[in-house]
Order: structure tokens, then sequence, then C-alpha cells
């Protein structure tokens, strides 16, 4: 019986790194998981792209789902998910708030006539000071955030339309559900 | 002489490259700027994530290092700061991850494997003893 313990040793040390390949193909190692998603999104003030006089605060957005999306004209992924943005998750039916980080707001505007508009309001974090509060390290980056407020979910990186059809779509399911 | 002048300045250059650092920030004092330094070494850059805020150049690096600085500047403990960043980015960003129910395994799994492979080698050692006779040990040539 003793004579397999080794063998033992050696299947158990397989398992192991066998889970370790498993688990570090299945997730994206490089995303931080947010620890905001189910608290109150941080209270912000900033002003409009466009027309900076304007400020848009979390209050004026209650009431209402609405995605976030953290882009920047310097941002490269930013142009690869723009078509799902403009299209698959325009088509969602949820208003799409931009919020354009570190960036210049001309450049910004450029960017925006260049590849088309697919938000409903842009808001300018240009020095990233809220964004660190949104705990936000890159764009692109979409937060899905409820009538009350609360962040529901978050996406690091491009959006795809497979993260669409599997967690963005859940994610409203969820919500509609609580809705009633 | 002018020559001579111009080699001497030359050859100072480099040292330059000490003199700027990654962002030169305003410190009130040596002692401020070793706290920053060690502080900010002992905090992950959420980018790139195999590097330190001391040592990181991403954006966000920049952003995290100017808001660590200004809360210094406002009087804030190194835990304070700390709870702020873990707040936002997880416990991800502390190089030293604490000693909390998730993180036991982590912390006390190679005491685990120790202990396991301790009481292994324990037994083995107890059944062979009560095996072997004490006084056979002479043809043992082929068996371990």
């Amino acid at each position: 019986m003793s004579r397999f313990v080794p063998l033992l040793g050696f299947v158990l040390l397989v398992a192991l790194f066998g889970f370790g390949i498993w688990w570090n193909t299945g997730h994206d190692q490089h995303e931080i998981v947010s620890p905001l998603i189910n608290k109150p999104a941080p209270a912000f003030s900033l002003p409009v792209l466009g027309d900076e006089t304007q400020h848009v605060s979390k209050q004026q957005l209650l009431g209402k789902p609405y995605f976030l999306n953290v882009f920047g004209s310097w941002c490269i992924e930013c142009v690869h998910e723009h078509p799902v943005l403009s299209e698959q998750v325009k088509n969602l039916g949820l208003p799409l708030v931009g919020f354009n980080y570190k960036d210049d707001p001309k450049d910004a505007a450029a960017w925006l006539t260049e590849h088309g508009n697919p938000f409903d309001r842009v808001i300018v974090d240009r020095d990233g000071r809220a964004g660190i509060d949104f705990g936000v390290y890159g764009a692109p980056e979409t937060f899905l955030i409820d009538g009350k407020g609360v962040i529901r979910y978050k996406h690091v990186g491009p959006i795809t339309p497979e993260v669409v059809e599997k967690e963005f779509r859940p994610a409203l399911a969820a919500l509609a559900k609580e809705g009633g | 002489m002018r020559r001579l002048a111009m080699l001497a300045a030359l050859c100072l250059l480099p040292l330059l490259a000490f003199a700027q650092a990654i962002q030169p920030l305003p410190f009130r004092d040596r002692a401020e700027e070793l706290r920053f330094q060690h502080l900010s070494a002992e905090l992950r850059c959420p980018m790139c994530q195999n590097e330190t805020l001391a040592d990181s150049n991403a954006p966000i690096a920049h952003d995290l290092r100017r808001q660590i600085f200004e809360m210094m500047q406002a009087g804030k403990s190194d835990a304070e700061i700390k709870a702020y960043l873990v707040d936002r980015y997880s416990s991800f960003v502390l190089y030293k991850p604490p000693v909390e129910p998730q993180t036991w395994l982590l912390w006390f799994g190679p005491l685990l494997v120790l202990a396991a492979g301790g009481i292994v080698v324990a037994v083995q050692v107890r059944r062979r003893s009560r095996q072997a006779p004490p006084v056979a040990a002479i043809d043992t040539e082929d068996d371990w």
C-alpha cells in the first residue's frame, strides 16, 4: 500500500499544476476585481465636454440605470471597442455616459467627430482625480450603475460582442428582475 | 582651458539622471521624501502589475503618486493612505497582503504543507521501526 504514496503525491501535484493552468487561462490576470461593485458610486460633479460651464453630477443621473464608459482619444483599445459600443451596447437601451479620462477636451471632441459619438453625454475628468475614486486604472473601462447610483458591474478592457452577450445582458437581466 | 571646462561639464552630464526623479514632487524635507519613497515602494501599480508605484511610469502610477503626496501633505497616516487605495483598487495594490480569512491559505499554506510532510515522515519512520527487527539489518543490500 505504502508504495503507492509517491504515485499519489505525483497525481496530487499534477492536479495542482493542472488547476493552476486552468485557473490562469480562464480569467484575465490583469483585471483587478473592483472592490466598488455593489457599493454606491463615488460622488462626482464633472464638466460636460464642449460646454465646461455645465456640470453633471452623480445626483443628476440617479433614477435610471446607465453605462459609464471610460475612454480617451489617446486610447487605442477604445477605437477597437467603439463599433461595439455604438451598436451592441447602444441597442441594450440604456443611456450611455462617456467618461473622458485624462484627455485634452479638444482631442476628445475631434476623436468623437472622427469615429462617431455613441454617448448621450460626455463628462470630462481631465486630471484623472474622479477616475481614482472610481478605481479606474486605464481605458477603456465600463461601469453599469443602477438607478440608485450603485455600481453593479464593471468591465475592464475593450468590450467585445461576446462580453455584451455573456456579461452585459445577464447584468441587465439581474437589474430588471429587481425592478419587478 | 576652455576645452577642459567643456570636458568637465560633459562628464557631469550623466549626473542629471540622478537629479531627475520620475516625477519631481515638492517635498518639505528629506524625511518626508523618504517616507514617500518607502510607502510608494510598498504599493503595486494597478496598470503594470509587476512594478511598484515608485518605479512605474504608467499614467495611473503618476496620478496615484500625486494622490499619495497630497494625502501626506494633508497629514494622513500611511495606514490611512493604504486604506484609501485599497478601497478603490482592492488589496491587490498592497505588495504585502493583510492577514485575513481570504489570505490565510497564502500566509499559512506553506506551514500546512510542511506539517503534512512532517506527518508522512513520522508515520513512515514509526512503521519501519516497528516492522524491521532490530538485528535483521545485515542482508539489506536491496531493501530500503
